[in-house]
């Protein structure tokens, strides 16, 4: 559906030349929720823009739903952003305008006669749930109600795509939730793509089938949310994701020296990563039946990326070298992800 | 003697409001094309167009830095050409727009400036014209603070029409200097200024309520 083939872009400052894009390659397929994830600064707001051609890249080419933008003048980019829906962070409504007037306005750019811009508005008003709301000026809504009419503004021209430039980024954290969730409904009901740009993992791992991160102007990671989160390569991934899922030894633990080989009364710490429907398999159980060893939980959370399920455990294992070699060859048949994290003493005088 | 000065004072105060309004009305045609001119030929605008908007921008500098009794005087020839004479109330008018369309210009550009630059982006996203940029969204986002703004300059003419009656303009500063200063009539000069204060606090009062109405934020 998008495909962008070495974007670059380039801007002139009193200081000389800034890339803020350095050879983008990127394809989003039809259907696909897809997130852009970066710090400020990193690039993703022009990228974003370089899709719909706000911003017109200095080399590469945008093609959307087979047609090349870079090839356009502004006349055929005007046709073609119609079908490119797109919300932002601060919402940017028509002050001077209703909510009926806002989600009116791309209509009666395109000239449509009243009566089916009603036919079109008062749905879609419904769609957002703010069909009570219609008469209202934007400045007694909401943030949240303001995204809904900034949704409703952009699907009104029936777009195959929709930008998110950081949407939720201005929403406390139960608004984000609604939004995200209406986001997620209508890509599935109307069987939208959307491109999702935010800098919080959290929005990822909601509603993304798919991320790429995005550092100093190129994409240091992308692939399915399940492959990034369970298995992330770059230290800027393991960063954006560690706000979510912490590293942090349990407190118990916290401060103590690793050690690669058993010291006396140590523990051998391991992250068990469990991922789908394995999440509920009773794992730790078997092990600890199968093999002659201590098992303690120092650390456990289920979590869900977008509709799977996501497990992660700290175990802290004692026994026998022979035991602990037999624990290591039994979850290795298990579909179960280990990291060793080594082995740690428990604090002398543990406040927990 | 007070009998002869109600006349007078209606004359005048009907041609002030004669000579503030039509010249109003012709400055602000002028004026606030001018003004989404200089806004949006500006760096980073819709039209952006250096070149264009340094030339304007200095002939507008050019014209408000020139103190507007000067202006009236030194323009006398043009206004010959374009109204047939260099006297009287119509002739009065040429310097009052010519002084208030470069001041409406830099006022509305002012006020345009106001509009949050993602309102434009989220128009041209949606595939908007630079023209329905500026009918859409930067005249009715900015309308509030033009008319706000304009209620200044209406104000600014009401002085200078008075300033117009050192050119046989007419209006009430024609009727304070002649009868009140040259004729020794301190009553005469006392009701003008009363007229001329009520005046300004009428327009200024519609003016506030006109903006505020305009305002949904």
């Amino acid at each position: 559906m998008i495909k962008l083939t070495r974007i670059e872009k380039t801007y002139d400052s009193p200081t000389g030349a800034v890339k803020a894009l350095k050879g983008i390659d990127l394809t989003v397929k039809r259907g696909e929720i897809f997130g852009i994830i970066g710090l400020s600064g990193a690039g993703k707001s022009t990228l974003v823009r370089c899709i719909n051609m706000l911003e017109r890249p200095t080399a590469g080419q945008v093609m959307v739903d087979g047609e090349d933008l870079t090839a356009m003048n502004e006349k055929e980019l005007r046709r073609v952003r119609k079908s490119i829906g797109m919300i932002f962070q601060h919402f940017n409504l028509l002050s001077s305008a209703t909510v009926y007037d806002n989600v009116a306005f791309p209509l009666r750019l395109a000239k449509m006669p009243e009566e089916k811009i009603r036919d079109k508005v008062e749905p879609l008003l419904k769609l957002v749930g703010l069909a009570d709301k219609a008469g209202q000026y934007p400045a007694n809504l909401s943030g949240g109600q303001k995204q809904r009419v900034g949704i409703a503004r952009a699907l009104a021209s029936d777009p195959k795509v929709l930008l998110c430039d950081e949407a939720t980024s201005a929403l406390d954290p139960q608004t984000t939730k609604s939004i995200l969730e209406l986001i997620r409904d209508i890509n599935q009901k109307l069987s939208l793509t959307v491109v999702v740009i935010t800098h919080e993992m959290q929005v990822i791992k909601d509603i993304c089938d798919k991320v790429a991160v995005i550092d100093k102007g190129v994409i240091a990671e992308q692939g399915t949310v399940l492959e990034v989160f369970t298995n992330p390569k770059e230290a800027i991934t393991k960063e954006f994701i560690s706000v979510l899922l912490s590293n942090d030894l349990p407190t118990a633990f916290r401060g103590s020296v690793v050690s690669d080989i058993p010291t006396p009364g140590s523990f051998l710490l391991l992250r068990l990563i469990f991922l789908g429907e394995k999440a509920d398999d009773p794992v730790i159980a078997g092990m600890i039946r199968a093999c002659d060893i201590e098992c303690t939980m120092l650390f456990g959370n289920l979590d869900q990326i977008k509709a799977t399920p996501f497990g992660r455990v700290i175990v802290g294992l004692t026994g026998s070298e022979t035991g602990i070699q037999a624990a290591f060859d039994y979850l290795a048949t298990k579909d179960v992800k280990v990291e060793v994290i080594g082995y740690v003493q428990r604090h002398a005088a543990s406040a927990d | 003697m007070f009998s002869d000065m109600l006349p007078l004072l209606t004359k005048a105060l009907g041609e002030t409001l004669y000579m503030v309004s039509v010249s109003m009305l012709i400055a602000t045609v002028l004026g606030v094309p001018l003004g989404v001119l200089l806004h949006t030929t500006d760096k980073g605008g819709i039209l952006a167009s250096p070149t264009l908007n340094r030339v304007i921008g200095a002939v507008v500098n050019a014209i408000r830095s020139i103190p507007f009794i000067i202006l009236m005087v030194a323009i006398i020839p043009f206004t010959r050409l374009l109204v047939g004479s260099a006297i009287g109330t119509t002739a009065a008018m040429v310097p009052l727009v010519i002084a208030s369309v470069p001041f409406i210009g830099r006022q509305v550009e002012t006020s345009l400036k106001e509009v949050p630059y993602g309102l434009v982006e989220a128009a041209l996203s949606m595939g908007a014209t630079p023209f329905d940029i500026i009918r859409k969204v930067l005249l009715p986002e900015a309308m509030p603070g033009i008319v706000a703004q304009l209620t200044t300059v209406v104000i600014a003419l009401v002085g200078e029409s008075a300033m117009a009656g050192a050119i046989g303009g007419g209006g009430l500063g024609d009727l304070a200097i002649r009868y009140g200063y040259q004729r020794f009539r301190p009553e005469v000069m006392l009701a003008t200024v009363v007229i001329l204060i009520a005046l300004v606090q009428l327009v200024q009062f519609v003016g506030n309520r006109l903006a505020k109405s305009l305002n949904k934020k």
